[in-house]
């Protein structure tokens, strides 16, 4: 009896994982090995034993790494890694900002700027970006009305929106992180770094970065994920040539009704995120323990 | 180009006028100090008097509202931390978690143009100084608190700075511990001839390492001495009391010839004193007067001798600590608070409650204070 109880207060929380998360994936990770039929929906299996043997099941998986979808992902990595630096590049001055240079009582004013946007569909903040970039668009018409151009700057449609709207999505989630980080420092750090002879820029370089490097780490992780399988921004900012692997699996979702392969394409994007997570764990999560 | 020797002792590190506020809260109210080179100096004072701001100011952490830090003769007042000639040992330490004991060492040397070669032995003889030879690859969470403080401390001194400032640095330290780095401390400022301010809050810990003391109160300074002064010559009730001398007297004072007085317990005795005028001028009529607890002793009858005061009083109470015993009498609604050591195994005398008997104290142990 004694401690058991405990196991009780698991059960909630253990049901929600099972019935939202691991059931879902179960059924998805069951979906790709099966075949397209001829009207969407599933191929009944027919002989078992053949379906295993001549590795028919095997079949979305290898089509995965179709020739034909190679750039796809190659872009996506690029996007997703230059999304993801971009977001560093910007993010960390503006939590260093809020951190150290913004008055205590008004820290929180700044972090509501940050998350305000989140309350609006990501969605309609997509939209919204639409009308600004557009040729007859804010930036556009404002920039011919006091004659810089005389021709609508082409905004909109190419990898410049997409990598704009990717960058204005993620963002929060890399300066929150980083400042959370930015905050644990204790101050008597930073003070002892200056009286030791180093300048404002050298304790960024020698006491600052390292003690919020678990942070960046966060920050790039929680960033570039979601970036890898992201699909509204490219779907609704993108040109037509700008088809990254979210496209790709919700196309076979939603317009090819091929549910086997586009399941199978997520696991192997998953796949690879863990292995990325598993090899920065294996050289570096020693050393920080974040993940 | 020589610098002339001056006769007179030079201060390394004037304060000067040095007030600060936080809001509306004055923190240090015009603080003047002048340290001298090789001294050992304590701030000595209460919590929240204001000692670790004006270690902050030296520092340069924060920037006094009024006054001037001269430090060799060069002003400092607007200088940032990091072109200040001193170093700070923190209160918490704050040793890089990030970096091993090597590498905090190493930090600041990292500003003085040397080779690889020299900060090496310069860091190895900076951890044998403070007796860490060895511990160069551990991280600081691997170290006990004695250990974090001798490697503040080296990281510190590997500077060679010309003032080292120590902000309580023996606080998280145990008893035992903390009488041992007292002394290591004493014995480390005077090898190396580095001048070291201090702060403390525990009078013995001052008294015990300080070359001078200075008894801060409120932001303002209330006395600058030697250990000997500032605890045998008080000079306000503040300093009095912060240095345990607790018997206190009101009393009045009568002149009876040019040199001659009387001094007046009211309801209580009246005694005569001499003493030469540049010492009574500032004493007025109504004055405040201490007498330190060891300073007195019990007597069964008065002491017939014109050098020592005789005070009836009732015994209160007796608290036995081994080395001393404390008594509390009572006399006419004062408490007089007398500490003997225990000299001898046998008890030279015992009294016992509500026994009638005389505090006695030699007349050169009254101290006189200023009254402000
Ligand atoms: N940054 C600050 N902001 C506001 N008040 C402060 C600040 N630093 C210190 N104080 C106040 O100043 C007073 C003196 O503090 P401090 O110098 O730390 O005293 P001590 O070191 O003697 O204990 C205290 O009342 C403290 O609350
Ligand atoms: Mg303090």
């Amino acid at each position: 009896m004694k401690g058991k109880i405990y196991w009780l207060f698991l059960v909630p929380s253990a049901f929600i994982l099972i019935v939202f998360f691991l059931f879902p994936l179960l059924i998805m990770f069951y979906y790709s090995f099966l075949q397209r039929g001829v009207y969407g929906g599933f191929e009944p299996i027919e002989n078992v034993k053949e379906y295993i043997f001549n590795f028919i099941w095997l079949k979305n998986y290898i089509r995965v790494f179709d020739p034909l979808y190679i750039p796809i992902y190659i872009r996506s990595l690029y996007i997703a890694f230059l999304t993801t630096l971009i977001c560093l590049l910007l993010g960390y001055p503006v939590a260093y900002y809020i951190a150290f240079k913004v008055k205590p009582e008004r820290k929180i004013l700044y972090l509501f700027f940050i998350i305000v946007p989140l309350w609006t569909s990501f969605l309609i903040r997509t939209y919204a970006w639409i009308l600004i970039l557009r040729d007859e668009g804010l930036i556009n018409l404002l920039l011919m009305k006091i004659g810089v151009i005389d021709k609508p700057l082409p905004l909109l449609y190419n990898e410049f929106s997409v990598l704009l709207g990717l960058v204005y999505g993620e963002l929060p989630f890399m300066i929150l992180p980083i400042y959370a980080s930015l905050e644990r420092i204790d101050i008597s750090l930073i003070e002892a770094s200056k009286d030791l002879g180093a300048n404002e820029f050298a304790t960024l370089k020698r006491v600052i970065l390292p003690l919020t490097f678990p942070g960046i780490i966060v920050g790039v992780v929680i960033v570039f994920i979601p970036t890898l399988g992201s699909f509204i921004v490219s779907d609704l900012l993108g040109g037509a040539k700008s088809m990254l692997i979210g496209n790709l699996i919700q196309n076979q979702f939603m317009i090819a009704r091929d549910k086997p392969f586009g399941s199978a394409i997520a696991f192997v994007l998953s796949a690879f995120v863990l292995l990325l997570l598993y090899i920065y764990r294996k050289f570096l999560g020693g050393k920080f323990e974040v993940l | 180009m020589e610098k002339v020797a001056s006769s007179i002792e030079q201060a390394l590190i004037e304060i000067q006028g040095v007030s600060k506020s936080f809001g509306n809260v004055k923190v240090l109210n015009n603080i003047s100090l002048s340290i001298n080179k090789g001294e050992f100096f304590s701030l000595l004072g209460p919590s929240g008097c204001g000692k670790t701001t004006l270690l902050r100011i030296i520092a340069g952490f924060e920037k006094p509202d009024s006054g001037r830090i001269i430090i060799d003769g060069v002003d400092y007042t607007d200088a940032p931390p990091y072109r200040r000639p001193v170093n700070m040992v923190f209160q918490n330490y704050a040793l890089f978690p990030h970096l091993n004991v090597f590498e905090n060492v190493a930090f600041g040397l990292k500003y003085q143009n040397l080779s690889k070669f020299e900060i090496k032995k310069k860091v190895l003889e900076a951890l044998e100084l403070v007796q860490l030879s060895g511990f160069e690859n551990r991280k600081p969470s691997e170290l006990s608190g004695g250990q974090k403080q001798r490697v503040a401390l080296a990281r510190a001194l590997v500077l060679k700075p010309k003032v080292l400032l120590l902000d309580e640095p023996l606080n998280a330290l145990d008893p035992k511990l903390r009488k041992e780095m007292q002394i290591e401390l004493k014995k480390l400022q005077h090898n190396i001839g580095i001048t070291f301010i201090f702060v403390t809050h525990d009078q013995e810990e001052a008294l015990s390492i300080s070359d001078r003391i200075a008894v801060i109160n409120n932001g303002q300074i209330e006395q600058v001495g030697t250990g000997y002064e500032i605890f045998e010559r008080p000079r306000t009730e503040f300093v009095a009391n912060f240095m345990g001398a607790r018997n206190l007297f009101n009393a009045i004072l009568h002149r009876l010839g040019k040199h001659i007085f009387e001094v007046e317990l009211p309801n209580l005795v009246k005694f005569r004193i001499s003493m030469n005028d540049e010492k009574i001028k500032p004493i007025p009529d109504e004055f405040k007067f201490v007498v330190r607890p060891e300073k007195i002793f019990i007597r069964k009858t008065p002491l017939k001798n014109s050098s020592f005061v005789s005070v009836p009083a009732t015994v209160e109470s007796k608290l036995y600590y081994g080395a001393s015993t404390s008594w509390i009498l009572r006399a006419n609604g004062f408490l007089i608070f007398v500490e003997e050591q225990n000299r001898d195994v046998k008890f030279r005398q015992d009294f016992y409650p509500g026994e009638k008997v005389y505090a006695v104290w030699e007349k050169r142990n009254i101290v006189f204070l200023e009254t402000r």
